[in-house]
């Protein structure tokens, strides 16, 4: 079985660390796996999407729309953007942060209002988290990836202690434990 | 031992396996990687080079002294660095040569979408194309044999799903090379007519029987299924498409772009009913199949432009439709919270000039809300442009031109020696952040750091420009934006040619520790939202600072009219 997993987010809020993770517990798993992402120009502030697929034979590094099973948006309005990419029954696992995109910082358009109501009404299965604020509580926001990580376990149905060593062999050593705290809290959440 | 590596560092593993000595490049996405990789291997040596036409003459220099050499770059670094690739191919090699070319459909970093197998075609140099991390590594390796065996450059051709994506590979061992003898041949390596007439003839043999060795070479293989009815032709990232797409098809998968196995899909061709070529971009194997009398579709059933993906594939077959994408605020790249370069373009967005842009972070100063930017084509032509806009203005023009510090090395301060030399009296603006930034902060010849990390020798630019001739020269802080408005008003002004270095360190490496900005009594004017910095928003009683962004550069202190803005401390 092949899982396709589509991470979105903002420039800077930790996608990448995510997909090396999986990529990491796919090893662990001895499974086959294809990462793909996009460096330079999408970095600065800009929407950004990373590609996991794990599975017995990988070809396409990239997950298309209509084939993910999971999708991580790391901010509502970006998984708006990408969430067509799920499959019918694929999760939509959101983190409820707002950050602003330029051209609605200058008022040039509008942030969508009830943009929560309308990915419930139109996803069928939606899960928001507060993952920023799970990470404080972790002991540093920057462990926002890792959170989200903990509830793709959980939902996914991935093996949770190999998951733990994949976030623990990724981070570095003086973050061990509040990674894997954020891990936790991430999977007991939903 | 198996890894998940990011196919740009299963590259350089696959040159250092391979024995490779000596690598130049020049950083461009999607092939920055490349080079950063291999230089932390041990007992080799990699460089960053100005451009990508030195990049190519320094490995070709290491070739013919007889170690295996690399040079890597972007799909519009091989436009630069064309020149020495097509006479490569006429001297060959001493030692392997391998340049490898990173192809970007869809344009995620680049300014145009141009398909590097023609070059290969154009110069008669081969070109094998991976599909993913494993086959890269193993192809580059492949490629030092055949470099060898048939006395010529062979190109690499990635695109960025290859070269960004990971994949597993299996490590091995690096094979220890002694630097072969170099002999003096100037038959082979002087290319001046009489020689190179003789040379010519030499690329043509060697190209005849490339074309014959390549229909039996491993790279290139069909893959017969049950079903007889289609038979598709792909390579590079399009071929892991079709295998998920179509799974039922019969693939002819092509691992030499050039010179294309053609024999060997013409026999493929008769076992199946209908050909179809797949490929990104130009219809470059389509064409060449249709020439040698293959009938075959292609670019009837698939776009020029942009990238394919496994969904697109499926569609032209089934008809299907696709998901949806739901009509969402954009969010484009902006220019980072304390970027040096805002001020600079909010100045000259304030003081009407038409902007010659270059390429880097900078060119987002094309983009709303400051919108400064004119023009942007390629690497250095900010410098060019501007002085064809004095020219054909007679000098009337207000415009500057803006280029950042590793761009003017790399080809700006050539277009200032033209226009010292042809005395348009252009203003050229240097934006000196110390790196090179959109690619992610490389080393380059004004750093005082090499790519190995070790210190280096600094290229002074305000040296290098006085050197040029260049008498007007003006040094200013890009964060003192009063300063940068001064310094430009005096340097468009005058009728010679001017400089402003504008200097101030990328904002994400500058680690220092500035107090922040905070909001007092604001009066709502909204002068500062004109910056377009993504730390400043409007909230319900004016405008309000994010402080976990804000780095304190105080741009927007100095624009705001009621002093409304202070450091923190104050």
């Amino acid at each position: 079985m092949t899982t396709n997993i589509l991470i979105s987010g903002v420039g800077g809020q930790g996608t990448l660390l995510a997909s090396r993770v999986l990529g990491k517990y796919a090893m662990l798993k001895n499974q086959d796996c294809k990462l793909s992402e996009i460096h330079g120009m999408s970095q600065r502030g800009g929407s950004v999407t990373t590609h996991v697929r794990i599975g017995e034979r990988i070809h396409s590094p990239v997950v298309w729309e209509g084939g993910a099973d999971i999708i991580l948006a790391f901010e509502i309005l970006e998984s708006a953007r990408v969430k067509h990419y799920l499959k019918e029954d694929g999760v939509l696992l959101v983190n409820e942060e707002v950050i602003l995109p330029m051209p609605c910082i200058t008022g040039a358009m509008q942030y969508p209002e009830n943009l929560k109501e309308q990915l419930t009404s139109s996803v069928k299965k939606v899960v928001f988290i507060r993952a920023k604020e799970l990470a404080m509580q972790a002991g540093s926001e920057k462990a926002t990836n890792i959170v989200m990580l903990g509830s793709v376990c959980k939902l996914q149905g991935l093996d949770k202690a190999v998951m733990e060593q994949a976030v623990a062999e990724c981070v570095p050593e003086k973050f061990r434990e509040l990674n894997l705290k954020a891990f936790a809290l991430g999977y007991e959440q939903v | 031992m198996k890894e998940l590596t990011l196919t740009n560092k299963a590259i350089a593993r696959g040159a250092y396996e391979a024995g490779v000595k000596v690598l130049s490049a020049y950083p461009g996405t999607p092939s920055t990687e490349i080079a950063e990789n291999f230089a932390k291997m041990s007992g080799v040596y990699a460089e960053w080079a100005p451009n990508e036409k030195v990049a190519v003459e320094v490995a070709l220099g290491a070739s013919v002294a007889g170690a295996r050499a690399m040079a890597c770059m972007k799909h519009v670094g091989l436009n630069v660095a064309a020149d020495p690739l097509f006479t490569a191919s006429y001297t060959g090699v001493n030692g392997g040569l391998v340049i490898v070319v990173a192809d970007d459909p869809g344009m995620h970093s680049s300014q145009n979408e141009q398909d590097s197998r023609y070059y290969a075609r154009s110069a008669h140099v081969p070109m094998l194309e991976p599909s993913n991390a494993s086959e890269a590594k193993e192809f580059v390796k492949l490629a030092y044999a055949w470099s060898e065996q048939f006395d010529t450059p062979v190109l690499i051709r990635e695109t960025t799903r290859v070269a960004h994506s990971h994949g597993v590979i299996e490590l091995c061992e690096r094979e220890e090379l002694p630097l072969k003898t170099y002999e003096k041949a100037s038959n082979k390596y002087v290319m001046m007519p009489a020689n190179a007439i003789k040379r010519h003839v030499v690329v043509e043999e060697r190209d005849k029987a490339l074309s014959e060795f390549v229909n039996t070479a491993d790279i290139n293989r069909a893959e017969y299924t049950s079903e007889e009815e289609i038979g598709v032709v792909c390579s590079g990232v399009v071929y892991e498409y079709v295998k998920e797409a179509l799974p039922n098809v019969n693939v002819y998968k092509v691992g030499t772009v050039y010179p294309l196995p053609l024999d060997a899909i013409k026999a493929f061709a008769k076992r199946v009913k209908k050909l179809i070529v797949i490929e990104e971009l130009e219809p470059y194997m389509e064409d060449a199949l249709k020439a040698v009398g293959v009938a075959c579709e292609g670019k009837s059933m698939f776009s020029l432009q942009g990238e394919l993906s496994v969904l697109k594939i499926a569609q032209a077959f089934s008809g299907a439709d696709a998901p949806k994408a739901e009509q969402v605020p954009p969010r484009p790249p902006v220019m980072c919270a304390g970027c040096p370069h805002r001020g600079v373009f909010y100045v000259l967005n304030k003081l009407k000039l038409t902007v010659n842009g270059d390429i880097g972070c900078y060119t987002l100063g094309a983009v709303a809300p400051l919108s400064a930017v004119d023009t942007c084509v390629c690497m250095g032509a900010s410098v060019g442009m501007a002085h064809g806009f004095k020219k054909a203005t007679d000098g009337e023009s207000k415009n500057v031109a803006v280029i950042g510090d590793s761009t003017f090395l790399h080809s700006g301060v050539t277009g200032l020696i033209n226009a010292v030399y042809n005395e348009s009296g252009i203003t050229l603006m240097i934006l000196d952040n110390s790196t090179t930034g959109m690619t992610g902060h490389q080393q380059h010849p004004a750093t005082g750091k090499n790519l190995m990390g070790e210190p280096a020798p600094i290229v002074l630019l305000d040296e290098l420009c006085k050197a040029c001739g260049v008498k007007d020269l003006q040094i200013v802080d890009a964060y003192d934006i009063n300063a940068v408005e001064t310094a430009v008003k005096k340097a468009t002004a005058s009728k010679e040619v001017s400089v402003i270095i504008a200097q101030r360190p990328c904002a994400l490496l500058d680690k220092s520790k500035k107090p922040k900005v905070a909001v007092h009594d604001c009066k709502n004017c909204g002068k500062c939202m004109k910056l377009g910095c993504p730390a400043i928003s409007r909230g319900e009683k004016g405008i309000v600072i994010d402080k976990t962004q804000c780095v304190g550069c105080e741009v927007c202190v100095a624009v705001c009219p009621f002093d409304c803005l202070k450091k923190e401390s104050e």
